[in-house]
This record gives structure tokens, sequence and C-alpha cells, in this order.
């Protein structure tokens, strides 16, 4: 589809952009960041910071990039003496008001304002020891905070609230520099996607009650990964501390989540951090679980499997496609019964409604879609029942009620990949320790058939391993797989939904397998 | 007229004329002095013909800005697909000017069939005029005039009898300066907060309710029936300065002067005829200091520099300030300028809307050093500080209240700064307490 | 909360209809805010959370989005005030003609003491203004909805006298 492309010179680097490309988008392409505040690309640009003002050739007084369009054979200048003059004066007019709050304001080491005054703000303050504005803090509740003297009146909140949620509950009021942001008294922020405002405020001013003095943002570490909360497959950075998840927050990817993540996702993290868990490869001997090495346990597996005639597998939606597939391969020759959990759901969908196809949905797992295209069947209740007349029923990552461990239990033999001490089940031959969602490189499909890869964001505790890892060390075969990407390749070689594409070519992005028809599916 | 003062001979009364005269607020009253006829041509005419005329005639916005009426009548849409309004500005907030009051309150009639000729001329149904909310007087008086327009016919769904669908509808404001700035006022009109918009889109494209709308002041609407019945080329001919600027334009003298009021006189008139002659000149034992000429946000002139000033648009640009809405604030020696340029710092931090930086923060931390020199505390740095701030809030907003309250700043420094110095120095004992 | 304080609605009977006959005027009801307000301003003499809320519903809109337009026009109050509410202009071009002076005097003879504050008798609350369009008459005031011109300190006290 060819487009009408205009060129545009932007500090001196000429690119080519579609027609309509807003300044502020086209000088990205030239690999230029134009300072600004209000501008966002997931909102309408209302230019009232004024920090994107840049100088345009031919144009009488400065432009806000964030709302001019470019034009065939424009020529700007982010950097000139003009710009840069028009930036600093806004900075100092931000600070006249803002409070010197960076010692105890959670944004600091990731404020927009921090890094453009340290880059091109004035480095003394001409205002004196005129009195700042004051106003309390307020709590919009449940989550959020507004630490009303920080705000710079960039208004990303309350446009958030008014044109992506649809839930208007937030608004300036007053006037000139009295001006604040205000919630209807009858309400709080919570709109089950109403934390995005927190990572939208460039400042500290609208904080999060869950990260309130946890920890500072240069002690952090940053991982891609793939939220869990749902099937909807929201793109998140998950930061961790001393190996510890102390924050989920979203990551960008226009064509799934743009850059935006449910509360209830934001929220679904501690369970990553839990310490229940199981140490050690542990092998059943004389009633008893005893501790053993991986090659022992490996070594079991592979026995136990090539005994077995009749299997069954019950996983957890939440397992990686890796591991759902690997487990499968490894008892293939028994045509094992695969079945899936898919986790009770209680409310209903929680769409965004200014993101078509955006939505807290209410199948509760990430992995669901992955699960049916290895093959995996959602009777859970018939599985249930087949494994009860099995030879080796394996249990993924599942936690089974008192009637299915009852099922469970007259299998003649039971093997449990395990991430948590309660899934342990007390006759099992082998528990087998692997790592969670935090803890591993892997992939997932959310329900729109997208396939996108998280990344290992701390290290598991005691020798937990990833359930596919598990799973190819008891292949007998020569040409197991020893990495993700490896056991990725494998399995989507062998699953026709997944027909090219390969481990590779998932990036931080994701690809969308491709459409195949499935009768009755 | 220098209403509330008698006419003088050296004014052209056109839109004034019937000031003062209660007969003329009535619809009876108004057609009998002739009102109603230039609809009826209007109406006679096309669009575009009426769009011509008034285009011939020079006629340039009254509220401020100057810009040619006829041509931005012509911005509108040929073919009307989107409903098209006329929004007359009745805002009026500009310090020192209250001309539009006077039009509102004893010749409604004047604007009324001003406006109905233009909402033809631009093909719009539909037209609001926007009150401030203070004047709640004209509100009632103009609502009344409407009134009787719908019954007389001059409004209404077949307007004098041409077939033509015109409604007026009055909106009052609740005070709020910004909603005189055209985006500002459709925001407003559309109940929301007054904020100004960005431009483009322009409102001829995308105005009220994304629809086709053309702004126009009271004043301007008011010179157009005038135009229609007489003749482009008999509003031309009232100019005595530069040919770009015709007709009459009413000044709202006032301040230190004797006979302070609404004078109309012909574009280019002398501006020392008009505060010496005309109103009255100087207090008995004053002399004059300075003359802020087109509102508070222009830059103010000194004593010498009205001296050879012609009133039009070109002559006080030459000056290096505006003819703005004509609002002539006129101040003497007994003038503190300095508070004066404070407390009008502090009217625009009264007045920001609060969207951009440097109007939101710039014009209360202006207030806050001009109070400081006031009180005796300023620095020798504060001047330079004042005129680095103005700098960095002019051509840098959505809107240009930033740039006002800036302009007063810098004239005024540069013009009189052996008056801050004062201040500075502790020559001058202190105006305010401290703060 | 005895009934007494219970929020009675402004929009029944003739106000409603002298609400709904304002909407053929407009395209979108939301436009109709501010004569709303207006209405609940004459009727109750301040504008309430329980009339903000009542307002939003009645057009469709939010009580956050009502109560963001009412804190930005500035005759519009969110708190009860004196029987006669009082508005003097002291811009510049007032200013110069004694507006500071009349300002004084006003505070003076209405007993409120302080712009803002009531006075002790409920009667009266006086407010500084920005330009209130009649310059030339200075120094004009604004009691309720009557606009009077010409104001100086010396008259003021037989104005007042007309406000109960």
């Amino acid at each position: 589809m060819t487009q009408d492309l205009v060129t545009v010179t932007i500090d001196g680097l000429a690119v080519q952009v579609p027609k309509g490309t807003s300044v502020i988008e086209a000088a990205k392409q030239a690999g230029v960041l134009i300072p600004h505040y209000c501008y966002h690309p997931s909102l309408r640009s209302p230019a009232v910071c004024r920090m994107c003002l840049v100088e345009v050739e031919k144009a009488p007084k400065l432009m806000p990039a964030c709302v001019t369009t470019v034009a065939d054979g424009q020529v700007v200048h982010t950097d000139s003496e003009a710009a840069r003059k028009a930036r600093t004066g806004v900075l100092e007019f931000l600070l006249i008001n803002h409070p010197l709050d960076c010692p105890i304001c959670d944004q600091a080491g990731e404020c927009e304002l921090q890094d453009y005054v340290f880059q091109e703000g004035r480095a003394g303050s001409r205002y004196g020891d005129y009195a700042k504005r004051y106003n309390p803090v307020e709590d919009f509740g449940p989550d959020v905070l507004y630490v009303a003297n920080r705000c710079i009146l960039c208004t990303r909140c309350v446009r958030f609230m008014e044109d992506v949620a649809e839930a208007p509950v937030l608004n300036v009021s007053e006037r000139g520099d009295r001006a604040y942001i205000g919630i209807d008294p009858a309400h709080c922020l919570d709109h089950p996607w109403a934390g995005n405002v927190v990572d939208l405020c460039p400042v500290g001013s609208l904080i999060s009650k869950d990260f309130l003095h946890k920890a500072r943002a240069w002690d952090l570490d940053k991982t891609a990964s793939i939220c869990t909360g749902c099937s909807q497959g929201c793109n998140i950075m998950v930061d961790t501390r001393d190996n510890t998840v102390v924050r989920v927050r979203p990551r960008a990817n226009l064509d799934v989540n743009r850059h935006f993540i449910c509360d209830h996702g934001r929220m679904h993290y501690r369970w990553m951090n839990r310490g229940d868990r199981i140490e050690a490869p542990l092998v059943a001997e004389a009633g008893r679980h005893l501790a053993t090495d991986w090659d022992a346990a490996a070594a079991g597996l592979r026995e136990l499997v090539a005994k077995s005639g009749r299997t069954v597998v019950l996983a957890s939606a939440g397992a990686s496609l890796e591991s759902l597939g690997l487990v499968a391969r490894l008892l293939a020759r028994s045509s094992p019964l695969l079945a899936v959990q898919i986790p009770p759901v209680a409310d209903a969908e929680a769409p965004l409604a200014g993101v078509p196809g955006l939505a807290l949905r209410t199948e509760r797992a990430p992995n669901g879609e992955g699960a049916r295209l290895t093959g995996y069947s959602r009777d859970w209740p018939a599985a249930v029942r087949a494994a009860a007349g099995a030879d080796l029923v394996v249990l993924l990552d599942v936690t089974l009620t008192e009637a299915e461990l009852g099922e469970v239990r007259r299998a003649k033999a039971i093997v449990v990949f395990g991430t948590r001490q309660d899934q342990v089940v007390a006759e099992a031959r082998l528990v087998l320790p692997v790592t969670n969602v935090a803890e591993e490189n892997g992939t997932f499909v959310n329900r729109d058939r997208r396939v996108q890869r998280y990344q290992q964001a701390k290290v598991a505790s005691g020798m937990a391993r990833p359930a596919w890892w598990v799973a190819a060390q008891a292949l007998a075969v020569p040409e197991a797989p020893s990495t993700v990407a490896e056991a990725f390749d494998l399995i989507a070689g062998a699953t026709p939904d997944l027909a090219g594409i390969r481990y590779a070519d998932l990036g931080l992005s994701g690809r969308v397998a491709s459409a195949r028809s499935h009768a009755g599916v | 007229m220098g209403y509330p003062h008698a006419s003088h001979p050296k004014e052209e009364v056109v839109l004034s004329k019937h000031f003062g005269d209660a007969g003329a607020r009535t619809f009876d009253g108004w057609v009998k002095r002739g009102g109603y006829e230039a609809l009826r041509k209007a109406l006679a005419l096309s669009r575009d013909e009426v769009v011509e005329v008034v285009k011939a005639s020079g006629l340039r916005g009254r509220g401020g800005a100057g810009f040619p009426t006829g041509l931005k009548w012509s911005f509108m849409p040929k073919e009307v697909t989107k409903p098209h309004y006329l929004v007359c500005n009745a805002d009026e907030s500009e310090p020192g000017t209250f001309k539009d009051r006077e039009i509102l309150r004893w010749t409604p009639h004047q604007l009324i069939e001003g406006c109905a000729i233009a909402a033809h001329a631009i093909g719009a149904q539909r037209i609001y005029v926007y009150v401030r909310g203070e004047f709640t007087a004209e509100y009632r008086i103009l609502q009344a005039a409407v009134d009787e327009a719908y019954r007389g016919g001059a409004l209404g769904g077949d307007v004098l009898g041409s077939g033509r669908r015109i409604d007026l509808v009055v909106h009052r404001g609740a005070g709020a300066y910004i909603c005189g700035e055209e985006t500002a006022m459709m925001n407003s009109i559309e109940g929301r907060r007054g904020n100004p918009r960005i431009k483009p889109p322009f409102p001829a494209q995308a105005g009220l309710w994304a629809s086709p709308t053309t702004i126009n002041n009271v004043e301007t609407l008011s010179a157009v029936p005038h135009i229609i019945a007489k003749g482009a080329e008999w509003y031309r001919s009232l100019c005595r300065g530069n040919p770009k600027s015709t007709g009459t334009k009413l000044f709202s003298v006032c301040g230190h002067v004797q006979k302070p009021g609404n004078y109309e006189v012909v574009m280019g008139t002398p501006m020392r005829e008009l505060v010496y002659d005309m109103a009255g000149g100087m207090r008995p034992g004053r002399t004059l200091k300075a003359v802020i000429p087109g509102g508070s946000s222009v830059p103010m002139l000194s004593a010498a520099e009205i001296e050879d000033c012609p009133l039009d648009y070109e002559g006080v640009a030459a000056k290096g300030s505006m003819l703005g809405s004509g609002g002539m604030i006129v101040m003497d020696d007994s003038t503190d300028l300095v508070y004066q340029v404070m407390r009008l710092a502090r009217f625009y931090a009264h007045e920001s809307c609060a969207q951009c930086t440097q109007c939101r923060e710039g014009t209360a931390w202006t207030t806050r050093i001009l109070e400081r020199i006031l009180a005796g505390e300023g620095k020798p740095s504060d001047l330079d500080l004042l005129l680095d701030l103005a700098d960095n809030m002019t051509g840098k907003t959505i809107c240009v209240l930033s740039d006002s309250c800036a302009a007063p700043v810098v004239s005024a420094i540069a013009k009189f700064r052996g008056e801050f110095e004062a201040y500075l120095s502790r020559a001058r004992k202190p105006a305010l307490a401290q703060v | 909360m005895s009934s007494a304080t219970q929020y009675q609605p402004v929009f029944v009977g003739e106000i409603r209809a002298r609400l709904e006959a304002l909407f053929p005027k407009y395209p979108e009801k939301q436009a109709c805010l501010l004569p709303a307000l207006w209405l609940v301003q004459e009727a109750r003499g301040w504008i309430s959370d329980g009339a903000i809320a009542e307002v939003a519903e009645v057009l469709g809109l939010t009580p956050a989005y009502v109560r963001g337009v009412v804190t930005f026009y500035t005759m519009y109050h969110t708190h009860p005030v004196g029987r006669h509410f009082i508005q003097v202009c002291t811009t510049s071009p007032c200013n110069i003609c004694g507006a500071e002076e009349v300002t004084k005097a006003l505070l003076k003879h209405t007993g409120c003491g302080a712009l803002g504050a009531t006075s002790p008798d409920g009667r009266f609350t006086v407010i500084e203004v920005e330009c209130l369009g009649a310059c030339g008459f200075a120094t004009p005031i604004l009691i309720d909805d009557d606009f009077v011109e010409g104001v100086t300190p010396e008259r003021v006290a037989g104005i007042l006298q007309g406000y109960k």
C-alpha cells in the first residue's frame, strides 16, 4: 500500500514520513527525541506544556512539534538557540512551584522533569524565596495518590480517564496558578484501567501506593515480559530489586496493549516472589520424598515414561508454550490425553474503551491459546476422570481440589512439575521443581494468536529449572533442545498453526500465528 | 458621541448616534430610526455580494485583532454541508474598554441587525451572542430586543419575508476574561472550561461543534448595517490616515481625563485630538504621563509619543503599540506606574486559563516580583529578570494572554525605568506592605 | 442526617421547564451547562455538591466534569455567600480613579472587614473582581444583578441602604 510520503529535515537529517505525521513523531524517525510532557502517542494532544516548541524555517514563531504536521521540504531545528531557550524557560517556570521533593519522591531516577532539567535547565533558581503554591496530598484511591504540589498540569491523567477509559472522573479545577487536578468526591480511581495514570504522569505527582517508598528507580532491574493476568497478553516490564519483583508496568506494544495494562495485571505479581518453593528434585522412596539431583530425576522420569501405556497430562494455562509442548512430546509414544486448566471466571470483561480489542479478559490465564495449539483439551473433568485409570499422570504447575486429587491418586504413578510447595502430592513418584514465569524465558500465545516472548527477570530459588528443560532432559534423543529457542523451534516446527515462525522472529513484540481453518474448533 | 457626554464636533457619529436615546432600544423605535432596512437590502443580495461589499469597505475587526472582516467571512465554506454558525463576541473584558456595553444597552437592534446580515453573508442559520456574565442589565436588554425582533419578523423562520431562517441565542458567560478569545469562547458556549484551542483547525473550518464558525466583535457587527445601507465607498471615505484603516471607531477613553467616555472618530484621527480636545484633556494641575491606547494588552506610550500618533492600525503600530480594542487608558503624573503595571500583571494572573506553562506560572511570578519591588524589597536584577520572563512568555503559547501580560511590563521598563529604580533604590517609599 | 439537610433538586417544575426550553437552542445538551448553572445559582444563591451532581445527571455529564467547569468561572459560588454579593472592580483603569478607596469604604460600611468574608449579619459579601467593562464610569460595582456606575467612597453608604 503506497502512502503519500513527505520529506522533512530535522536537525540536518532528512527523513521520509507519511503525510499527516506530526513533527514530534517524524523526529523520532530521525533519531531525535523532542522533550515533551503533555504529548503522548496514545492520547490526543492539547499542546499545553509548551516543552516541544521547535524552530521551523520560514515559520514566524516557534511551533509545538506535537501538533504541527510535517510539510514537504520543511526544515526543523530542535536544538537551535531559540528552541533551547524556550525549553529552559518552560523548565524554569515549572520549577517555581514544584517542590524540591526529589529525596522523598518515588519518581526520582525515572522523572522526566529531573531528566530535562539536568539536560537543559538552569543551574540555579531565580525564583528566590517566594512562597510556593501548596495543596495537600489527596488519596484518589484505591492505589493512586495525588501529590498536588508536584503536578505540572500536563493533563495526561485527565485526558486518559476521559478519552481512553471513557470514565471522566478527573478534572482540572480552578484557573491560573491555582489550578490542580480534581476528582469527583463521590468517586475514586477504581476504574479497572485507572492505574495507568501513574505511568502517564511524567513526574511524581500521581504515584502508586503499592510502590510507595519501596525501591529507588536506579536500584531496579527491568525485564521485558508478558502479563499472566489474563489471555490478552499485555506486554509488561517487570521491575526487580534484589531478586524480588517489586513492580509491574506496561511495555509499549502498539498491536496489543498500546501503552497500558489493567490494574489486575499490575497488581498480579506478588505470587512471583513466593518463598514456599520446592527446593530440589524429589524422588519417592519408602514413603518419603528424598532430594536428588537432576540427572537422577531425569533418569527416573525417562523410566516412568517408557513403561507407561496410558498417560494423562493435567497442565496449567500459565505454562509456557515450550513447557506444554515438551511435556506432550515426552509422552508422545503413549498418545497422552492432554488437558489444560482454565481458571474459573467470576467477573465480566473489563475493556479499555478507547483501545479497540483491549480488555481484561474473563479467561484469567496467559496461555490458553498456546495450550490449544499444542493439543491440550479444555475438558478438565474428563481428563481428571481419565487420570484415575492412567499409568502415569503428569501434573504441570497445577493445584488440584481434594476431589480431583482423589481421582488422580488412583493412577499408577504421578509426576509433579511444581512451582509451589502446596502442589506437592504425597503419592507422587517424582516432584520436579520448575521455574515460574519470572524465572525463565518462554513464550505465550495470547487470545489473538500472537506468540510473544517473556524473559527471565529473576533467579529461581533452589534447583528449579524450566519445565521444558526438565522434559527435554528426559527425552531419550540426542537432539533434545537445550535452549528455549531450540525448544520453541522444535515445538513450532511440529505445530501447523505456528508454521514459519522461528524464535528468532519473535523479537519483543511477537508474531501472529497464521490462521488455519480448524473444522469444529 | 463621547457618551455619556454630548457629542463632540470632531466625532463622526455613526454607531453611537442613538447612545442615550432610550427610544432606540425598542424594535419599533429602531425601525422608526431607519432600522432593519439594511437587513432587507442585504437579504436581496447573494452571500458573495454581501461579503464583497464588506470587503470593499475595509472594515476590520474591532475587538482588538483588526483582521479584515470581509476576508474573515470569505473563509467560510461556499457550500453549506454542516451548519454554519455566527458568534458575536460580547464578552468585553479588556481593561480600558467599555464600548460594546454602550451598543448593547442603547442600540441592541443595531447589533441584531448586523448579526443577521452577517449570518446571511456566511450562510449561518444560527447566531450565538456571548454576553459576559457581569453585563446583567445589557443581557436583559438584549434578550428583550431579541424577543421583539422575533415578534417583528427580523429573526425567525422567515426573516423579513425572505424565506430565510435566522435564529439568535443570547448566551451568558460567567466571569472569565479569557472567554473573549474566540476559540475559548467556542469552548465556553459548548459547555466546557474556557480554554483557548490550538489553531489549526481554524474556526471557519471547524469551530463550534466542529462546524464552520465565524466570530465577530459587537462593534464590528454593528458597523455592518451602515455599510450595507450607505455603501462601501462611503465607509472607505471615512479615513483621515492610512487607507487600510477605514470607517469609524469607538474609543473608550478612561482614566485621568476630564471627560471619560466613548468617542466615535474617523480612523486616522490624531490621538492628541482625542485625548486633549474631545476628552477634555488633563485634570487641573496635572500633566500626561502615559497612555495605553488599545486596552491593557498593548504596549504603553509616553506623553511625547502620542503627540503625532494617528489613531489607525498602522499609525499606532508605527509607534510600537497597537490600536487593539481602542480602550484608551490615560494616566497622568499622579499615577504610580509601577503599581499599575503590578495591578495589570495581577489581572492576567487571575485570568490565565492554566493550560500553558509560561502563562500559568509566568503571570503569577511577574506579579510577585512587582509586588516585592513595590514593598521595597526588590533587587536590581529584578528588572532584567522581568524582561527575561517577558521574553519567555511572548510568542510561545496557545493564545496571547501571556504576551499581553508581558507587554505593559516591557514597555513600562523601557520608557519609565526611573520609576522602577526609585523603588529599587528605596528613594520612593514602599507602596505595599511587606510581602 | 435529617431531611432538612438532604439535597432538594432544583430542576423541577418551572425551573425544569426553563432548562428544557433551552435544549432546542443548542445541538448538544452539554452547551446548556453554563445556563443550567446560572439557573441553580439564581434559585439557591450558590452551587453545592448536590447541585453539581444534579446538573451532571440532567445533562448527561459527570460530576467531575461539571465541577471542573464550575471552578473555572469566577461568577459561580461554590459556597454560601451573604444575601447581597458585591463585586468591585479594581483593575488599573478604575484603580487609578480611586477603586481601592471605594473597596475600603465598602468593607467598612458592609461590616465585612475582609474581602471574601461575609458580614456578621449575613447581609453582604464583598470581593474584588477584574475589569467590569465600565472603565469610563469608575468605579463600577455589581451588587447581586444590579450594575452601579460611578461609585465613590461618599456614595457607598447610601447605595448599601437599598439592600436589606
